[in-house]
């Protein structure tokens, strides 16, 4: 790893060594912007749909929330109170930042914008505020450009490469969840609310509309985690 | 009809996020409310991916999806990036879809 240069740019010394780790989650995480963008048309949105999903959304599990029902046959609607139901975990995030990043007026509501995992991960692991900020903006910053780039690009090939069963593109959406759901899998609780989740929905999936099983199983589950008392996890905390 | 749904889910995701940011960090403090964020993309995910992989329509189906979640939990369990996770489960199920 080379040792960040403390002069290059006039900053603190941890001031290039951050902006770098910034750009590089950036690029890790924008580039995956073409796998959402070749499943969105799969799904059968327009190119430009699938755009504006990255640009006005921007949070990746309930952009591929939305697609994701739209392709098992749902009503958009369904799409969308999914991908909402997903996106409060948002609200989580903004607020642990906003203390830290101290923002009013615009500023704040252009930030509000770039609050998803990846930048919140990289604002509050710093030790100071204003390393927080400059995680936050450069990590947000660059996945918002290179997401919606990448969107674009996967989404224009999707679009002319044909079936996209040929190519297993049906297959890459469960794929897909199942990436963003495995680091949430680490505790016991979370694992059997998850299997709950999933036995529910297929369970149901045979007798409701499309759409119907994704948002009743997340009710159920939630529910059965609620009525649970928040017993500490691990082997030790069976009950 | 779809666009309308892609501008009030956009627009709804983005209230969320500026939520956060504008409401008292004491709501943070309430241990339902962390449950709850903890929980829901856990509970939505999992039956995504059982909807996903599992049926067809209504009907419920085992083909070659199967085989392309199988290879992203070993990629999973490998550590492998996300889209070698995502595009390597759909080759695998184009593979198989061949044989």
């Amino acid at each position: 790893m080379p040792t960040p240069s403390p002069t290059t740019d006039g900053g603190p010394p941890w001031r290039s060594a951050l902006v770098r780790d910034s750009w590089g989650v950036g690029i890790a995480t924008g580039v995956y912007g073409v796998s959402f963008g070749a499943i969105s048309v799969a799904a059968g949105l327009s190119v430009l749909q699938t755009c504006a999903l990255s640009l006005v959304m921007f949070t990746g599990a309930s952009q591929f929330a939305f697609v994701g029902v739209v392709a098992a046959g749902a009503s958009p609607w369904s799409a969308a109170l999914t991908a909402t139901l997903l996106g409060t975990r948002n609200t989580l995030y903004g607020l642990k930042l906003a203390p830290t990043l101290g923002l009013k007026g615009q500023r704040r509501w252009l930030a509000a914008h770039l609050v998803i995992d990846e930048s919140t991960a990289m604002a509050v692991t710093r030790d100071t505020p204003e390393q927080a900020r400059v995680g936050f903006w450069h990590t947000g910053g660059s996945i918002f450009l290179l997401w919606n780039l990448a969107t674009l690009v996967g989404a224009v090939a999707g679009d002319h490469i044909g079936d996209p069963r040929v190519y297993g593109l049906d297959a890459a959406v469960g794929a897909a969840f199942l990436a963003l759901l495995w680091p949430r899998l680490a505790s016991r609780s979370n694992q059997a609310i998850g299997l709950l989740a999933a036995v529910v929905a297929l369970g149901l999936a045979p007798f409701t509309g499309a759409g119907v099983p994704v948002l009743a199983a997340g009710g159920v589950a939630l529910l059965a985690g609620l009525l649970r008392p928040a017993a500490p996890d691990g082997p030790g905390a069976v009950r | 009809m779809t666009w309308v749904a892609v501008a009030v889910a956009g627009v709804s995701c983005y209230l969320l996020k500026l939520a956060g940011m504008s409401l008292p960090p004491a709501v943070l403090a309430h241990p339902v409310v962390r449950r709850v964020a903890d929980l829901i993309p856990v509970a939505l995910l999992a039956s995504l991916i059982a909807v996903q992989v599992f049926t067809s329509g209504s009907t419920l189906t085992l083909d070659a999806r199967l085989a392309g979640l199988a290879f992203a939990v070993v990629a999973l369990v490998l550590r492998a990036p996300f889209l070698v996770v995502v595009f390597g489960a759909a080759l695998t199920a184009a593979l198989v879809r061949l044989l």
